[in-house]
């Protein structure tokens, strides 16, 4: 009985030795008090969210702030909503959160407001959304309307028949991104847009296929370094690289890379650094000084052709 | 040379072998409900989408190599089956093999042929370290294997974020330009072959782009020779070597092998290495194909491997199974994933087919196993 006590002990203590050495790591010295709260809706591998996390850091540095950031490790919402109010109970001095999904994270949302704590919206969704959530501001690009953007300019290189890469189907926004492509077109979307997975072989060989059964097809937009990587490998492998007006959304080394040399018309470039810089900004500011711009911020849409290519492609995937 | 066959065909009866007519015999294997599967789903393409472009060589490219893909790790996950072990890492594994390549090759600027070496190393160690747990602790392999699953991603993401602060680690086709070992994942072979067949006309070449004139099938992609290599390494292992036996024994009844001699942990952990060298075999020409890593790649493929498998016969319990079965279910699954495309399903509905195909090969294959062998 005792050697059994004893046993449990040691176990017990080892446990929490563990957990307070997890502690002491996670947790970053105090700076001047404030805490904030950043929560995305990516599963762990998206390797965009990367660019945000590096504008909250620097944004943190400068400002001498703390900011946690969480997300649902496997990207799902109801999880999310559950972390947003966890975060709401643990009173940060503000939270900056995306609305993913506007009927989900309402709820969460509004409880947090309502609780006082200052709440930035971020990303996803769109102003509408942000202010009847009574988030003090939006932070970031409108999706249709960056669609349309680059609809507009496939339109005045002569596109009538395109194929939208979409490799996460399942977020609203990506379907809205090709709609309004389409629709500056003056085309019906129909079956123009693809389900492509996310694994670069399927997505290569399935614009491939693509392409082949739909030969007049002058126009592609991807909508992200995933689909974009590997449509530039399908178009590179048909020797059609170049020949069709390919525009896409957001930036990495690769398709800066491609940009320069031509296969690339346009990279619409949302500026994820500053949806994760400004809002610790602006929410220190609030804290410190009771100060907060007056309206939405529009990070994106940024075209990023040619002729801007050369600083963008110094920090591509990193701060843009 | 007479007498040899004579006797060969008369073997000496037993009388504890139930006597079976060889056609049944014939019948009796794994693979058979994945060969019929396999043969519907072309039919059924061919009904379909004849006309597409499907079957002409450069939309039979996109199919094969999605299916290599598919077969490269289905291999792997059915060897470790049949031998009564499950790896839900081997996604994980992807990635972690991708980045490890990455950041040694472009971040630390060592050669090529040391990074993928290097990643070889560690992702079977760390199968090994998975089967070394599982035979240690006696826990389900379900649940080892789905620890390093979470474990793998993440160190695969933080090793990434720390090294380079970025997720997508791209230059790896600079860094491999010229190296020896690259080539073997990413190149593609028989290019000589295919530009003759285009040269004599029997071969379509582009008629527009950066391509004009070159053959729009330019060679064998690696991933497919690979593909084709371990099935005849996992063929011939399971059915022509002692070893094979034991895999077959390890994961019918691990204790009665034991009791017969076989060396069933090295038997398992060999098989949790082999399925890691599969995972990194799929890392490493993916790395190589597209001149990057990122540390998203392979999620999900563990499952799509285990299905793969089972269409092809294998038995979820172990003991049971067949490489060959495998790799028609890999080809099944790629075939009906790209077919669907040239059919012009439309696009947000193809998981519903594919789900639904998956769902009929193999009902399709445990009634047939059951109609031949007679078990309830």
């Amino acid at each position: 009985m005792t050697s059994l006590f004893k046993k449990v002990s040691k176990i017990s203590l080892g446990v929490v030795t563990a957990l307070g050495i997890l502690s002491a790591v996670t947790t970053p010295a105090m700076a001047q008090g404030e805490r904030f709260v950043m929560i995305y809706h990516s599963p762990d591998s998206d390797s965009w969210w990367n660019t945000v996390k590096n504008g909250v850091n620097v944004a943190a540095e400068q400002m001498n702030v703390t900011v946690d950031i969480r997300n649902p490790t496997t990207g799902d919402l109801a999880d999310m909503a559950r972390i947003v109010q966890q975060a709401t109970a643990s009173n940060p001095d503000g939270i900056f959160v995306t609305i993913a999904d506007y009927d989900v994270l309402s709820g969460p949302i509004t409880d947090a407001v309502d609780k006082g704590i200052p709440v930035i919206t971020i990303n996803s969704g769109t102003h509408e959304q942000s202010e009847k959530l009574g988030a003090l501001l939006h932070v970031g690009q409108p999706e249709y309307d960056a669609g349309f953007g680059a609809g507009k300019r496939a339109k005045s290189k002569g596109v009538t028949s395109f194929v939208c890469v979409n490799h996460y189907i399942t977020n609203p926004a990506s379907i809205e991104r090709c709609q309004g492509y389409a629709d500056a077109l003056g085309v019906d979307l129909g079956t123009q847009m693809i389900d492509s997975g996310t694994d670069p072989t399927e997505i290569k060989n399935k614009v491939i296929a693509f392409l082949r059964a739909n030969p007049d097809t002058n126009g592609i937009l991807t909508l992200g370094p995933t689909s974009a990587h590997a449509t530039l490998a399908a178009l590179e492998e048909i020797g059609r690289a170049g020949d069709i007006h390919y525009g896409t959304f957001d930036l990495s080394g690769e398709i800066a890379k491609a940009v320069k040399s031509g296969v690339i018309a346009f990279a619409i470039d949302q500026q994820p650094y500053l949806q994760g810089y400004l809002p610790v900004v602006i929410l220190t500011n609030l804290a410190r000084y009771g100060v907060l711009p007056s309206g939405h911020i529009n990070s994106g849409p940024g075209f990023v052709v040619k002729d801007n290519i050369a600083l963008v492609e110094k920090y591509a995937g990193e701060y843009r | 040379m007479a007498s040899d066959v004579k006797k060969s065909a008369a073997p000496p009866e037993d009388e504890r072998v139930k006597e079976m007519s060889r056609f049944s015999k014939a019948l009796i294997r794994p693979e058979l409900g994945a060969i019929t599967g396999a043969i519907l789903v072309f039919m059924f393409f061919l009904a379909v989408a004849r006309d597409t472009g499907m079957f002409s060589p450069e939309g039979a490219m996109t199919w094969s190599t999605v299916s290599a893909q598919f077969i490269i790790i289905a291999v792997g996950a059915c060897l470790l089956m049949i031998a009564g072990e499950f790896d839900l890492s081997v996604g994980s594994m992807i990635g972690f093999a991708g980045i490890v390549i990455a950041i040694t090759s472009v971040s630390w600027g060592w050669p090529v042929w040391l990074s993928i070496m290097t990643a070889f190393f560690l992702a079977m160690s760390i199968g090994a370290l998975n089967g070394y747990i599982v035979i240690k602790t006696g826990l389900p392999s379900f649940i080892v294997s789905l620890a390093f699953l979470y474990i793998l991603r993440g160190l695969t993401i933080f090793g990434a974020i720390a090294t380079t602060r970025r997720t997508i680690i791209g230059g790896v086709r600079e860094a491999a330009e010229g190296d020896w070992l690259a080539p073997l994942f990413g190149g593609t072979i028989l290019t000589g072959s295919f530009q003759w067949l285009a040269d004599i006309g029997l071969l379509d070449t582009f008629s527009r782009g950066s391509r004009e004139g070159q053959p729009i099938v330019d060679g064998i992609p690696m991933l497919i020779v690979w593909a084709v290599g371990l099935i005849v390494f996992g063929h011939i292992l399971l059915t022509r070597t002692r070893f094979g036996n034991w895999i077959y024994a390890s994961g019918g009844d691990a204790q009665a092998a034991r009791y017969a001699g076989v060396p069933v942990n090295r038997v398992k952990i060999l098989m949790f290495m082999f399925t890691a060298f599969c995972a990194t075999v799929f890392a490493t020409a993916q790395v190589m194909e597209f001149g990057s890593a990122a540390a998203d790649r392979g999620l999900l493929k563990e499952f799509e491997a285990i299905i793969s498998v089972v269409i092809g016969g294998a038995l979820l319990t172990g003991g049971y199974g067949s490489v060959i079965g495998a790799a028609l279910g890999a080809l099944i699954f790629g075939v009906v994933q790209q077919g669907l495309f040239f059919a012009g399903v439309e696009s947000s509905l193809f998981r519903v087919f594919l789900g639904i195909i998956l769902l009929l090969a193999v009902i399709l294959n445990t009634y047939i196993r059951r109609m031949i062998t007679g078990e309830k």
